[in-house]
Formats: structure tokens, sequence, C-alpha cells
């Protein structure tokens, strides 16, 4: 029994002296998994980009043009920037206040309110703009007393914003929540010992210390403001050059089969994705903090 | 308050309390309660009769399966796909990794209607691979394999996001002690690599699986929409609401946010278990 | 200032953080707050701060309930455990913040700030490093200018949690004489919060040892360490060695000798605590009876250490095991090694009920247990074929 034992052992480190530890997998292995990941993602993420842009110039320059410069097409964009403008703010000022309510306090109910604050996160787009539509829709919950007043909110404009600051609010108290607990409340605690007063605490401590998750989560919440489809479908009616955002109008451009129209409308908003990821790694390589990686967005 | 009882809210000296929540709960009622107690109201309003037939209806049924079962593969098919891409970012280098690693949230950032039009064009039977597909037999748009792309799409970066950290902060030393153990480089990643990476894996799972059950945009260009066969629940709610059938709607929503609800639940306990199994 | 604790009570969920603490601290004093962890000590110095609530009882400051003052006559200037320097300003705007945030009639004029500023910089020895930002400084110096940052305000009082927690040794020396001249140049009344007892007793003007929420016992520093009312402060101060004696009409019988014990100490078992330096050797057949207490047979001697100038031997005396300390020319003369026997004499033994020694320490039972698992395990190994 010992003889055995003893050989076997010797054997063992012998043959560690002879072959290196199998510390990675074979280079043969690597290569494969490399290859696989770069073809999945070759073809999942590179082709559909390659694609937008070739379509939309597939009938040349000119036609590009022709296409972004349409009025509608105007339209499509001012109505998405000004969508844009008005959500991104109001959601970074609810985002503050919320992550200040439940960071810098201790009370009963914080996780029923996180959830409360996830909850646009997790449900359809669609039911985004369905819970509006049954508001304020002709038939809604105020319907009868909008349409008495001549206040539209459905198949028009404030529908699109309203429905679009529901599917956004999530993002900016996303980030803040998670980094502001990190932080604690010892910098405010100093601030308020040497005299500072609640504004000038958080406009001159807190905000200064969490400014690129902030950032962070404006990029987002733009992000999505600027793409959303869902919810806004369902509120806008498509009414072509006035409720239709973007993304509704390149829905109405491609069922009309303007196939290159609605890819060139689609190129400009596949460059604000761009400018978003290139901003969003600037902000992940400058900030210190790892959030931004652990949670999902 | 008697004495030992806990209190509702520590007294801070840090001001704010009083608006920062009044702030966030005026806010939140208005744009996410109200709104959506409206819509439990207006389902409960429908009617017991109202609510069977629309369970029962062989369309909302098909909806279902497809909204579902087709979430449930592309989350899936994520899954390991994704769990290659992950390891390979973090464990290999290689040119562009960098630069790769920041596209992965692209599914992220595009929009959804881009990436609708956009996979349509690459899989339809005239378009860039559906023709190829085509001739092998394989017809991928308006049919729910295209849905399957397009969800897959969606869905990619979740499980990718969700293992690189646990991976990134993996005690490597574990490995080695497998190594200096005799252990072969597979079953070291069977056994002890592979195990803890589990939980992120489902975590991954899950947030593809839910986001996938609620994905319209990239999904209605590519699918077709025919009712029993390519239509998801989202396009159903929106053709209800299209024809004022508010009652048919909220209780097909209603439905599908208890459905989701009870899935995701299942999955957590699921991930609770496989934490409590592996002693974490 | 003149700080005055009144019956201060808190709990935290169904824990009693606070037990009715009762505490005068004159105008000018240097006290310091020793306590393990969980001993409520820092609790106690930010209710004291105001960053925190009692559930009842009061903070007085010169006879004014500090909850009814404003800032301007409170001003308690705190420095935390880790420093909250505001890491996107500049040491300059850090210690200026003060100032810079006071109204705008009582603001003083940007040259008046920077002079002030430079004023406290330059005595906390920081003059140099205005322009730096807290990640490039070390931890010592990130710890002065939470210091001048507090000074801006003029505070009355000075409140430090763990000002040295997180310093190496020799910036902690240093930095423990900075912190005593700026009292004596300030005259602030200063109250700081420590677990570590060598810097209590070398800073403070008296200490307060807190455990479980309640103050112990408060004394200067010479009075605690050489009169420790309770075992739990003895052996937090310093290493302990125990030895069982019987309490018989207010006196202990310990060696060769009959010590009167403290009044209050009732009759019975007892336990007598020695610091390991206060554990005197002596060869094997001396008879010569000393004034400190010698215990009969001999003991013997399983290990020495000579660390530096102090030497520390393990020995073994009736099957528990006694730490002496001395100096490493003493232990040379005396000419000990490994496996000798000595005499073991006990000086300055303090006496207490073994009960309460139990209760608050463990330590009867922890010097028991060892010879012993030393035992069961060599009768295990004999049992084995080997």
């Amino acid at each position: 029994m010992v003889d055995h034992a003893s050989s076997t052992l010797t054997a063992s480190l012998q043959g560690s002296a002879r072959r290196p530890l199998p510390l990675t997998e074979s280079a043969g292995t690597r290569t494969a998994l490399i290859a696989i990941a770069l073809g999945f993602l070759l073809l999942s993420l590179l082709l559909p980009l390659i694609v937008v842009f070739a379509e939309a110039l597939r009938l040349g320059f000119g036609s590009y043009w022709a296409a972004i410069g349409e009025p509608e097409a105007l339209a499509a964009v001012r109505l998405t920037m000004l969508t844009a403008l008005t959500v991104v703010p109001l959601n970074a000022i609810f985002g503050v206040a919320a992550a200040w309510a439940i960071t810098k306090f201790q009370f009963a109910g914080k996780n029923l309110l996180i959830t409360l604050v996830d909850l646009p996160f997790s449900v359809s787009p669609v039911i985004g703009g369905m819970v509006f539509v049954l508001l304020f829709g002709l038939q809604g919950v105020f319907g009868p007393w909008l349409a008495a007043h001549d206040i539209k909110i459905i198949f028009a404009i404030p529908g699109v914003i309203i429905a679009t600051l529901f599917v956004t609010l999530p993002f900016v108290a996303r980030e803040l929540i998670p980094l502001m607990q990190k932080q604690g409340t010892e910098y405010e605690e100093a601030a308020l010992m040497l005299g500072a007063n609640g504004w000038q605490t958080l406009f001159r401590v807190t905000l200064p210390n969490i400014k690129w998750g902030l950032l962070y989560g404006l990029l987002l919440c733009n992000g999505r403001a600027i793409g959303e489809f869902g919810a806004v479908a369902v509120v806008s009616g498509h009414i072509v050059g006035l409720t239709t955002t973007m993304p509704l109008y390149i829905e109405v451009l491609y069922n009309d089969f303007n196939f290159a129209a609605a890819f060139a409308v689609a190129s400009l908003l596949t460059l604000i994705a761009f400018a978003t990821l290139i901003l969003r790694a600037i902000l992940e390589w400058r900030a210190d903090w790892q959030l931004a990686r652990s949670r999902l967005h | 308050m008697t004495g030992g009882a806990i209190a509702i809210r520590q007294r801070s000296i840090i001001p704010g309390f009083g608006l920062s929540l009044g702030v966030m709960l005026s806010y939140l009622g208005l744009i996410v309660i109200i709104p959506l107690c409206v819509l439990l109201l207006k389902a409960s309003d429908a009617g017991w009769a109202k609510i069977w037939m629309e369970l029962s209806s062989l369309r909302t049924l098909a909806a279902f399966r497809v909204s579902f079962g087709i979430a449930f593969l592309a989350a899936a098919f994520n899954a390991v796909f994704g769990f290659i891409v992950a390891w390979v970012l973090v464990r290999y280098e290689f040119l562009g990794r960098r630069l790769i690693d920041a596209m992965i949230d692209l599914p992220f950032a595009l929009p959804t209607a881009v990436a609708g039009i956009s996979l349509t064009q690459i899989y339809a039977e005239n378009g860039w691979l559906g023709a190829a597909l085509a001739t092998g037999g394989i017809k991928v748009a308006f049919t729910p394999l295209g849905i399957l792309v397009a969800l897959a799409f969606v869905g990619l970066p979740f499980v990718v996001r969700t293992v690189q950290p646990v991976l990134q902060d993996f005690d490597r030393e574990t490995e080695e002690a497998g190594a200096l153990l005799g252990a072969s480089r597979w079953n070291i990643v069977r056994r002890v690599v592979f195990p803890p990476l589990v939980p992120a894996v489902m975590t991954g799972f899950t947030l593809a699986f839910a986001r996938g059950i609620g994905e319209y945009g990239s999904v209605i260009f590519i699918a077709g929409n025919m009712p029993g066969y390519s239509e998801i629940v989202p396009l159903l709610i929106v053709i209800k609401l299209e024809q004022f059938d508010y009652p048919g709607a909220t209780v097909i929503a209603s439905l599908m946010l208890v459905a989701s609800f009870v899935l995701l639940l299942a999955i957590n306990l699921l991930q609770a278990w496989t934490r409590r199994q592996q002693g974490g | 200032m003149r700080i005055e604790v009144k019956d201060l009570t808190k709990r935290f969920e169904h824990t009693l953080v606070l037990d009715r603490i009762n505490l005068e601290i004159p105008q000018k004093e240097f006290l310091g707050l020793l306590g393990p962890s969980g001993s409520g000590k820092t609790t106690l110095l930010r209710i004291i701060a105001g960053l925190e609530f009692a559930d009842a009882g009061v903070v007085e400051a010169d006879g004014r309930d500090v909850s009814t003052l404003g800032f301007e006559e409170r001003k308690f200037g705190f420095v935390f455990q880790q420093y909250a320097l505001f890491n996107h300003m500049t040491v300059f705007e850090n210690v200026a913040f003060g100032m810079k945030v006071r109204p705008r009639g009582a603001r003083p004029d940007k040259q008046a700030i920077a002079d002030r500023v430079k004023e406290l910089l330059e005595l906390v020895q920081l003059g140099e490093f205005e322009d730096r930002f807290p990640a490039q400084l070390s931890g010592g110096q990130r710890q002065r200018v939470a210091l001048a940052r507090t000074l801006t305000i003029d505070p009355q009082v000075l409140l430090l949690d763990e000002p040295f927690g997180a310093l190496d040794a020799k910036v902690r020396v240093e930095l423990r004489r900075s912190l005593r001249e700026i009292h004596d140049a300030t005259g602030l009344t200063t109250i700081f919060v420590t677990h570590d007892q060598e810097e209590a007793l070398d800073l403070a003007d008296r200490v307060a040892i807190m455990n479980h929420g309640i103050i112990e016992q408060i004394g200067t520093p010479n009075e605690i360490y050489e009169s420790p009312k309770t075992p739990f402060i003895f052996d937090f101060l310093g290493r302990t060695n125990s030895f069982d004696c019987v309490i018989e009409h207010g006196k202990a019988r310990l060696g060769d000798k009959e010590l009167v014990v403290e009044a209050g100490i009732p009759d019975g078992r007892g336990v007598a605590f020695v610091r390991p330096h206060d554990i005197v050797l002596s060869p094997p057949d001396d008879p010569e009876p000393t004034q400190d207490a010698k215990l009969p047979g001999t003991a013997m001697v399983r290990f020495i250490s000579a660390r530096g100038q102090r030497a520390v031997a393990e020995l073994l005396y009736e099957r528990r095991l006694i730490e002496a300390e001395t100096t490493r020319e003493s232990l040379k003369q005396l000419g000990f090694s490994i496996g000798d026997k000595c005499t073991v004499s006990l000086r300055l033994p303090r006496i207490y009920a073994r009960r309460e020694a139990e209760k608050q320490t463990g330590i009867p039972e922890r010097a028991a247990a060892r010879p012993l698992l030393r035992k069961r395990l060599r009768s295990r190994l004999s049992a084995t074929p080997y």
C-alpha cells in the first residue's frame, strides 16, 4: 500500500516537472473559442450595423440627404429632441431626489420604493404606453373631461412625452442609488458639521461626488428617450409630421416600403447610438467606480 | 413610541427627507402608481366572462406560447453564447478586445425599431443572409425563427454583462489549486470555475428572458405577425387597443404581468436554491 | 466649553447601545473614550456632536441643552474616522469650506479666507500642500487636513472618531504628539474615541472606559492603569495572568501573603490579576521572602522570546501557563533557559470576585484550557500505532 502511494506521488511530481500546469486552455481551444465569440458577435452586432448604412445609401448620397431633409423627417427629429430635452432633466431631478431619500435616511419600506422605481424598466413598453391610453384616451378615465376641455394628450405630443417619461424614469435613479449607497452619509455629515445647509451640501458636496454616475445615468436616459418605440407607438396615433418620433417615422417609412428613406433616418439614430456607446466607455474609463458593470440596463 | 419598538424612521441630522421623499412619491404616484392602478382596475372591471373569453381564446394562447416560448429559447441561446463571449473577453487578450467590449452594449443603445428593420433586411428571403438560407430551405423572416433572431439580438448583452464582473473577480488561486491536485483543464473549468458562475448566468438569463417577453419594436418588423403563428403578446395588446377593446387589452396585459412575475419569482427561487447548494 | 452628559440612553433595534450615561467634561479637558467595538463609544461621540439623537437624556454645553442651540452657538468640530475629505476639492478648498458656506452676511472676504487657511495649514504643518487633492496625500496628511478643516469654524469643542485608526504605527506616534500640541495651543475641550489603550493612556487627561453601553471607570490614565475597578478594565488594558485565591473576611491568601481586598468585593472565590511585567522570577531555592506574594512550589520555563528590549517567558505552573515579561538584561542575569525551574512572585496583584471576572473576561477558563488540549492530543496519538 505504502509503496503504491509513494510511486504515484513520485510519478506526479516528476510529471509536473515535465509538463506545465493546466492554468489556461490549450492554444487550440483558445483560438476556437475566440473564433466562435468573434464570429457570433460579427454576425449579431456588426452585420446589422453594416446593413443600416448600406441600405441607407443604396440609392446614393443624394437620395440619402433628400430623405433626411424631408419636412416630416425634420419634424420627427424635432419631436425626438423635444421629448429628450423634456424627459431627461425631469427624470434627473427625480433620480437625485429618489436617491437622496433612499440612501441618506433609514426608514421602513425602502425595498418597496425601489421596486416601484424599477417597475417601468421591467414591464413591456407597450404596457407603458397602454396605461396612459387607459387614463387619457377617448374612452379612458379622463377621456370625456379632456375632450370637453379640448385638451389632447393621446394622439398628441403631450402623450408622447408622458409615455417616454414613464419608460425612462428609472435610469438615473438606478445609477445613483447604488453609488450614493456606497458613498454613505459621511461627506454630507462633514459638510453639515462645518456649517453648510442642505442645499449647499447637495450642490457643493453630493453632486460633485456623484457626477460621473449622474452623467452616465443621463446618457442612458437620453439614449432610451430617443430610441423608445413601443410605448410611443401606442399613444401617438402615428400622425406623421406631428406625433411621429424618429423611431415611429422609421416604421411609417418602412411599412410604406420606402426602405432607403427608413434606413436613412435609422442611420441617424445609429450614429447617436455610437456616440452614446463612446461616451459611456469614456465615462466608465474616467470614473473609478465599477457599478456600471455590475448591474444591467 | 414604546421602548423596544423599531422606529419607522431614525432621526437624522441630514435635511431634506420630507422634500426628497415628497418629490419621489408624487412623481412615482403620478407616473407609475396611478397609471398601473388604473390598469388593474380596468382589468378587474372586465368581468369574469370577458376574462375567461380572452384567456381561452386560441389567438391569445398562441401569442403567449410564442412570446414566452421564444423568449425562453432566445435567453437560453444567449446564455450559452453570452458565456463564451464573457469568457473570451475576460480571459483572453486579442486585437480589438477593448473595442469589442464596448460594442457589446450596442443592443442596449440601438433603438429597437432600427434593430427591427435591420434584422428584417438581413433575414428576409431576398436579404443579406436570408437569400442564402432560403436556398437551403430555411425561412427566417416572418416566422417564429425571425422572432428568435430578434430576441437573441436584444438579449445579447445581458448574460455577458452579468458574468463578466464575476469572472473578473474570480480567485485564480482555486484554479491553481485544482491544477496542482492533478485535474485536467476541462475538469478545472467544469468543476471549479463554472459552478460559482452559474448564479450569474442565471441572472443574465432571467433578465434576457424578461426583456424578451415584453419586446416590441425589434420583433414586429421581422415577425410577420400572423395570429396563432408569429404574433407576440405585446402586439396583441396593441391591436386590442386600436380596436378600442380596452377590457380585452387590460386582461391580456394583466395576464402578461402576472405570468412574468410568477416566472421571475420561480427563477429567483431557483437561483437562491442553487446558491444555497453551493454553500453561498 | 464645558460638556455635560446626563442620563443619555440610546437603543438600536432591540439592543441598548448607551445605558444612562453620565459624564462631565470640564473646559479644556482632553478626554479619551476607550473601549472595544460595540461599547457605544462612537455612538456617544456622535450624539454629543449632534450627528445622532438619543432616545432619552440630554447633552448640555455650558449648561444649555445642545439640541436647542443653532449652528453658530454650538460649533462642534468633528473629525471622522475616514476623514471624509471632499475628494473633488483641493486641500485649500477643503479647509476653506467652513468659511465659504457661511451665510452672506457672516462670510469673510476672499483674502481673509485665504489668510486663515494658510494659518491653519501652517499649524498642521501642511503649508505647501494647498493645491494638492486628497487622493495625492498620505493617510497622515489627510488626517491633518481634516483637522485643519474643522478648526476653521472656530469650534468650541473638538471631537475625533478614532483619529489614528487607519495609520501606521510610526505616523500614529507623530500625529499623537501634534494633536496634543494643538490641544495645548488652542485650549479646546477635546474628546476622542479609540479602541487602542496605549493611545488613550498616552494622550488623554482623563480616560473613560466603556463597555456594553456603560462607563466602567473614568479617571486619569494612571488611576485607570494602576487601579482598574473591574476585571474587564484590567484585561482590556493589557495582558493578564490570573491566579485563584479565596477571600475570607475581606482578606485573600495569595502565595505567602495575605492581602487586603478592596471594599465591595464579596467573600468567596476570588481571582488575582497580575500583569506580565509584575511577574517576578527568582532562582528556585531562593528562601528570601520579599514584599511580593511568592507562590509555593516552582514553575518550569517552557518558552523564552527576547523581542527587542523586552523578554517574554512562558512558564508552566500547576498546569497553567503564566506569561512573564522583563528586560533582556534581567533575564540574562537570572540565567534561565528552557526547562529550568524557578520561583514565581506576584507584584501588585489586583483581586476581583471570581464570578465577576469570569463573566467579564473569560480569563480563568482560557488559561486552563490549553494544557488540557495538549493532554488529550497526546493520549490520542499514543493510541494509534505508527
